[in-house]
């Protein structure tokens, strides 16, 4: 496998992993569900976005942020922000006081786009906001936070603090933003119409593409000498720093990297569901695609997706079932996960998949070889005896 | 300013005020818990204000009873004793099963007690269902005293500052004063030491833990006589708790003091001249702004690094 | 005095914290090649010094040059690049990474966001790990997880981090705690080696070992200088004496 694949991929037993994904949400899914399910497996695929982006902050850099809708949020209404005013032209809005406005403006007595929505008239600068704002965001809250070593508990609270503040902000300028309903009835993407079944179907393949894409991109980060010092520093900060390394630039950076993976997802979800409201913003949501991550493996980019899936299904399952009964499940799962299975599915996966031949194999072909030693003969006396592990 | 003559004004300040010294007051409550536990531990427990809900959850069945039987009047300094045992009890035993095993992982701790606020808030809304319930306060709690012929006190708001003063001074008393105090601080400070001297730093971790929740219990009764509790109560004041401790550091109840004071009047005042959640963002951004800039906390002194 | 010739040049370095002098008006000089050794009792102010130097701690008063560029105003990681490495007492190694990735982490190449996310493992990064790992006793051991090393090999493993980062000055933290007597002396020839390129300076307690190594030794206490001097000198010094014997 030549060495970019090997990045991309994460060797061959990621590349098998990630194989069966895509298999999973490109083929089988799509063939066995309706396109109404499709289209919630679509909106789970965008949350999925946010636990990848946890597995690249809290699981490889050890900087747990509670604050992921922000970006989420900040994504999201960029999208929904460019939909709402395309399907707001003077035609469809002529029985308003002040027609060519979103609807939401017309009821605050609004009567001209404000400034800060203008951009969004445009594909390209909206699509440019989605990547850049929040990711600039970050930046000057990382660069706040850990130019000042500021991390952990702390960290975590602040960025609840201010996907707080970001959440009652929109909630509060409803004449702006659209308030606790946020934005909605979204019609066509420069004419064409999301709402239908092709739509959905277009939008869900889309979507998955996207993340699978990113998955590369952070196999990519992980497996370069970026991805060991990240490592290291979750572990063992001040050494690295000693070895010469600034390690407030290199939490910057994957705090940058996770809030545009979230945003990609943010703008998805509008996309695939039709609106974008607050609900998506604030603490709530946030600390639930932690427990996406964690319930999947919070060190591993397929397992985060795979967490997210079944979690979400869980809580579409039984909150309409079992309202109560869902609570309860979900806080014991975050108590569980915590206590008893730390690295979540993939944690459990990595455990028991030595006593499956196929897949040992698959694993021992990507330890690396020896680096400077020159390779022993397997049935030579000094050779050392592979370790079976239990 | 902003159409107001300069006495009305004046008026103004002095009655959002104590406004704001109710707030001030069950915020401190419930920022001591949080700081003794933080601390002591470096433990942030989310479900705090789920311990704030159990005191005035426990002031409401207390009050129900004390209607039974005919006694309004006097069972409420009970139920604030009771609230905060058994807020305390709850505590101990959550530190027991869950806590004690998470002490090297902040973070993990975080999301466990999420789970356990999620856990506990379903809890409320089984038992005393969905909707707010209300303690019945006893007369000499209600109503309000004139200070000057244009500024009116309400009574109990006073009530809650004077019992968040005790209160306060009983952790100083305890923490500063008192043997069980003395091996809180010792721990706090060389964990190993403390434990070579025989000190059981799992039993002080524990009462220190039960401590912070007793304090928060108290915290929930003082809140009834503000407004009516429910099963989400807790959440209200949770991230201002944490604001205060994250603004005040732990280091010294001063500083605690002195952070919950200065928070909960810029909310209140803020909150009058803009609208309410404007008011909320403007002191959130505020705290935020002013930890970025001395992450120290405003009150702690340099140890070294 | 010019400062020049001087490889460190250390003057007036007072730190103090709520009140309490840990160093206290502390002047000394390091020559290029010279291997320093500086003891003291307990609390002296010795790992201070070195935090000092190395940026751990921010000093309240004093200068402290390296080839005349003033230390105290940069940071942790850009005191590293400019050329001083730090051993710390408690071997700090990644335990999880092989000898070989610890070695190569601590090469001076990409060690920027962008140059670690480019980084390439070239010959020449291969052919510097090999050559340290030789020099530190371990080419043998490159594969294995530095975990499972010996207390002793860890601290020749840290100590050959720092030597993958070519310092000028190397500070070592008691190089030779925990170590059995072989190890000892199989330390003693490394550093000896080592010193012929760079200066070090040495805290340690074993005073057998200190002869061994040390051109010069300043012995400290309560933060300033007792004596300093050769071995043999500092030895009979009757202040000295005193302190590590007397009341």
């Amino acid at each position: 496998m030549n060495s970019l694949a090997k990045k991309l991929l994460d060797g061959r037993e990621g590349a098998v992993s990630l194989a069966l994904l895509a298999a999973i949400i490109l083929i089988v899914l799509p063939l066995l569900l309706d396109p109404f399910r499709i289209g919630l497996v679509g909106k789970y695929i965008t949350y999925a976005f946010v636990a990848v982006s946890l597995v690249l902050l809290w699981g490889h850099g050890g900087i747990l942020s509670l604050g992921q809708g922000m970006f989420f949020g900040l994504g999201g209404y960029a999208m929904a922000m460019f939909l709402k005013l395309e399907a707001s032209d003077p035609i469809s809005t002529k029985i308003q006081t002040t027609p060519g406005i979103p609807d939401f403006m017309d009821w605050n007595q609004i009567t001209a786009i404000p400034w800060f929505w203008q951009p969004f008239q445009s594909l390209t600068l909206t699509l440019l906001a989605i990547l850049l704002v929040p990711t600039f965001f970050a930046f000057i809250i990382g660069y706040a936070m850990f130019k000042r070593r500021v991390g952990g508990v702390y960290f975590a609270i602040i960025t609840q603090a201010i996907t707080l503040i970001l959440s009652i902000l929109i909630i509060g300028q409803q004449g702006y933003t659209g308030g606790v309903n946020g934005i909605t009835d979204l019609k066509t993407l420069l004419g064409w119409d999301i709402r239908t079944d092709s739509a959905r179907y277009v939008l869900y393949y889309l979507n998955a593409l996207l993340l699978i894409g990113c998955i590369m991109l952070s196999h990519y980060i992980l497996s370069s000498k970026f991805g060991m010092m990240l490592l290291a520093m979750r572990d063992k900060e001040e050494r690295v720093r000693f070895s010469g390394y600034d390690v407030a630039n290199f939490k910057i950076f994957i705090f940058c990297v996770s809030a545009m993976i979230s945003a990609i997802g943010g703008a998805m979800f509008t996309l695939q569901v039709g609106f974008m409201s607050p609900s998506f913003v604030g603490i709530v949501p946030s600390i639930e695609m932690v427990i996406f991550a964690a319930v999947g493996g919070r060190m591993s980019l397929i397992g985060a997706v795979y967490g997210t899936l079944l979690v979400s299904f869980g809580k579409t399952m039984f909150s309409e079932t079992y309202p109560e009964l869902w609570l309860f499940l979900m806080g014991g799962l975050f108590i569980a996960v915590v206590m008893f299975f730390p690295n979540g599915l993939a944690g459990v996966y990595n455990k028991y998949k030595n006593k499956i031949g196929f897949l040992r194999r698959l694993s021992e072909s990507d330890k690396e070889t020896p680096t400077v030693a020159a390779p022993v003969p397997a049935n030579s006396v000094t050779a050392k005896p592979q370790g079976e592990t239990a | 300013m902003f159409g107001y003559s300069l006495s009305e004004v004046g008026n103004i300040f002095v009655m959002q005020g104590f406004s704001g010294l109710s707030l001030f007051s069950v915020l401190l409550l419930m920022a001591l818990g949080l700081a003794v536990i933080f601390g002591q531990m470096g433990v942030i427990n989310m479900a705090h204000g789920e311990f704030m809900a159990i005191g005035a959850y426990t002031t409401v069945l207390l009050s129900n009873i004390a209607v039974s039987y005919d006694f309004v009047q006097s069972y409420f300094v009970f139920a604030i004793i009771a609230a905060f045992i058994v807020a305390f009890i709850i505590g101990y035993l959550v530190e027991y099963g869950l806590i004690r095993h998470l002490y090297k992982r902040p973070l993990d701790t975080l999301l466990a007690t999420w789970g356990l606020s999620l856990i506990m808030q379903q809890i409320f809304r089984s038992i005393f269902g969905a909707k707010e319930v209300s303690a019945t306060l006893p007369d000499w709690l209600l109503g309000s005293f004139k200070l000057t012929p244009n500024i009116d006190i309400p009574i109990n708001g006073v009530f809650v500052m004077v019992l968040t003063l005790i209160v306060t001074g009983g952790v100083f008393v305890f923490m500063y004063r008192s043997r069980w105090g003395l091996r809180m601080r010792a721990t706090v400070q060389n964990r190993v030491m403390a434990g070579a001297v025989g000190i059981n730093t799992k039993r002080v971790d524990r009462v220190t833990f039960a401590l912070g929740c007793g304090i928060a219990g108290v915290a929930g009764a003082a809140f009834t006589t503000i407004a009516s509790t429910g099963p989400t109560t807790g959440s209200l004041y949770i991230v201002d708790s944490f604001m205060v401790v994250v603004l005040g550091g732990t280091a010294s109840l001063i500083g605690t003091i002195a952070s919950a004071f200065g928070i909960a009047q810029t909310q209140s005042i803020l909150q009058f001249f803009m609208t309410s959640s404007m008011g909320k963002v403007a002191t959130l951004l505020t705290i935020v702004v002013i930890f970025m800039m001395r992450p120290e906390g405003l009150f702690s002194s340099k140890v070294r690094k | 005095m010019s400062n020049t010739d001087f490889v460190l040049a250390i003057e007036d370095l007072t730190v103090s914290f709520d009140g309490f002098k840990a160093v206290d008006n502390l002047t000394m000089y390091i020559d290029k090649n010279e291997l320093r050794v500086v003891i003291g009792p307990n609390g002296a102010g010795k790992t201070t010094v070195l935090d000092l130097i190395c940026g751990k701690t921010k000093s309240s008063s004093g200068s402290i040059k390296f080839k005349n560029l003033e230390l105290t105003k940069l940071r942790e990681h850009e005191i590293v690049r400019a050329g001083v490495g730090r051993k710390f007492q408690t071997p700090s190694i990644y335990e999880n990474l092989t000898v070989y990735q610890n070695l190569e982490v601590s090469y001076p190449i990409g060690r920027s966001v962008w140059g670690s996310l480019t980084f390439k493992r070239t010959e020449a990064v291969t052919s510097r790990v090999q050559q340290v790992a030789e020099e530190i006793l371990l080419q043998d051991m490159l594969d294995t997880e530095s975990a499972l090393l010996s207390h002793g090999q860890k601290q020749w493993l840290e100590i050959g981090m720092l030597l993958m980062q070519d310092p000028e000055l190397m500070l070592l933290d008691e190089p030779v705690a925990g170590m059995s007597a072989k190890e000892r002396d199989q330390t003693a020839d490394l550093l000896n080696r080592i010193c012929k390129n760079r200066s070090v300076v040495v805290i340690e307690h074993d005073m057998e070992f200190v002869k061994k190594i040390a051109h010069k030794v300043t012995v400290l206490h309560q933060g300033k200088i007792l004596a300093e001097g050769t071995m043999d000198k500092v030895q009979a010094d009757e202040k000295v004496i005193e302190v590590y014997l007397g009341h």
